[in-house]
């Protein structure tokens, strides 16, 4: 049951991430980031590893995605 | 060097790792197993201090001098993007323009969140010896909880509620507090962030000596920091205008 529930993880965890490899838009690529940051909290939490999936939660999903929106419209700001 | 060229360096790098890897992996324990040399030597060292959390205990007990590093490592981190991201001459600062309609729903979610993810954040903090969490999580949830203000729209009032000055003195001074708290065990001829306080009893909040101390001084430090660093990024996607762009407007 573990091991399979460990497999749909891994693979949910690395369509996440071909998925933020092909996002073009950087202004996409940080929702889709948010969204592989929320699968990455899965794995961990599946590999019982709650702490870090809590670490992961709050950086990889919230915080990283939030700075690259920012960023990203900084820059549009400027080329325009 | 041409493309050729470049491609048989990376190519020679890539195999030799591709090598190194294989026969690291070749050398690790089996996945899944019982064999765990760190945890059966972790975990009676965390339960000896009577931390329930073992991931705590490594992370502000056995290995707190990692721990140090890593808020040195934030705190350098925040310092640096806060002189990268200082407005220049060449940008001048605005009031940041009222942003468009927000849905009425997320302006309920964001005011309804907000208090509960305080709460959650603080709990995080203070638990972090018993359940997992700890300063860090906690630390990174309350700056996110400030930030369902700007999700609101309420730009203005995230500004008021967020007297930046407080927040760099927090940021600055919790991590300073680590450090002390480490001389305080250097002092007392234990060693340098030993657990020298009283470690209560097992399982209470009052237990685990001085890990719940440095997981709330490591939040403090972690929330400042947090909120400073997201600060500058907000601050120059909203609240500032290069001037060439208002050149070219005007």
């Amino acid at each position: 049951m573990s091991a399979a529930l460990i497999v749909v993880a891994l693979t949910l965890v690395a369509i996440g991430g071909a998925t933020v490899v092909f996002t073009t838009d950087p202004a996409r690529q940080a929702v889709t980031l948010s969204v592989f940051g929320l699968l990455l909290t899965l794995l961990f939490f599946v590999l019982q590893a709650p702490d870090v999936a809590l670490s992961q939660l709050v950086v990889g999903a919230a915080l990283v995605p939030l700075m690259v929106m920012l960023t990203v419209r900084k820059i549009n700001q400027r080329s325009r | 060097m041409n493309r050729r060229a470049r491609l048989s360096v990376f190519g020679l790098g890539a195999a030799g790792l591709a090598v190194l890897f294989a026969l690291a992996l070749a050398g690790m324990p089996d996945f899944g197993t019982s064999d765990h040399p760190y945890r059966d030597l972790a975990v009676p060292a965390a339960v000896a201090h009577d931390t329930a959390n073992v991931v705590s205990s490594v992370n502000f007990d056995q290995r707190a001098l990692d721990t140090l590093g890593e808020e040195v490592i934030l705190l350098s981190a925040v310092v640096g993007a806060t002189a990268l991201l200082r407005p220049t001459p060449h940008e001048t600062q605005r009031p940041p323009a009222p942003g468009g309609r927000v849905l009425d729903g997320t302006i309920l979610m964001a005011y309804l969140l907000l208090p509960l993810t305080t709460l959650i954040g603080l709990d995080v903090v203070v638990h972090g010896h018993l359940t997992p969490g700890g300063g860090f999580q906690g630390g990174v949830v309350l700056a996110t909880a400030l930030h369902l203000l700007y999700l609101a729209g309420r730009y203005e009032s995230l500004a008021r509620l967020r007297p930046l000055d407080w927040y760099v003195w927090v940021e600055g001074s919790s991590a300073a507090s680590f450090a002390g708290i480490g001389l305080v065990g250097l002092g007392l001829g234990s060693g340098f962030l030993a657990n020298v306080a009283p470690h209560g009893s097992f399982q209470n909040l009052l237990s685990a000596g001085t890990v719940p101390i440095l997981n709330v001084v490591t939040g403090g430090a972690v929330a400042g920091g947090a909120v400073v660093l997201l600060a500058q990024f907000l601050n120059q996607a909203l609240g500032t205008t290069p001037q060439a762009a208002q050149k070219s407007a005007g």
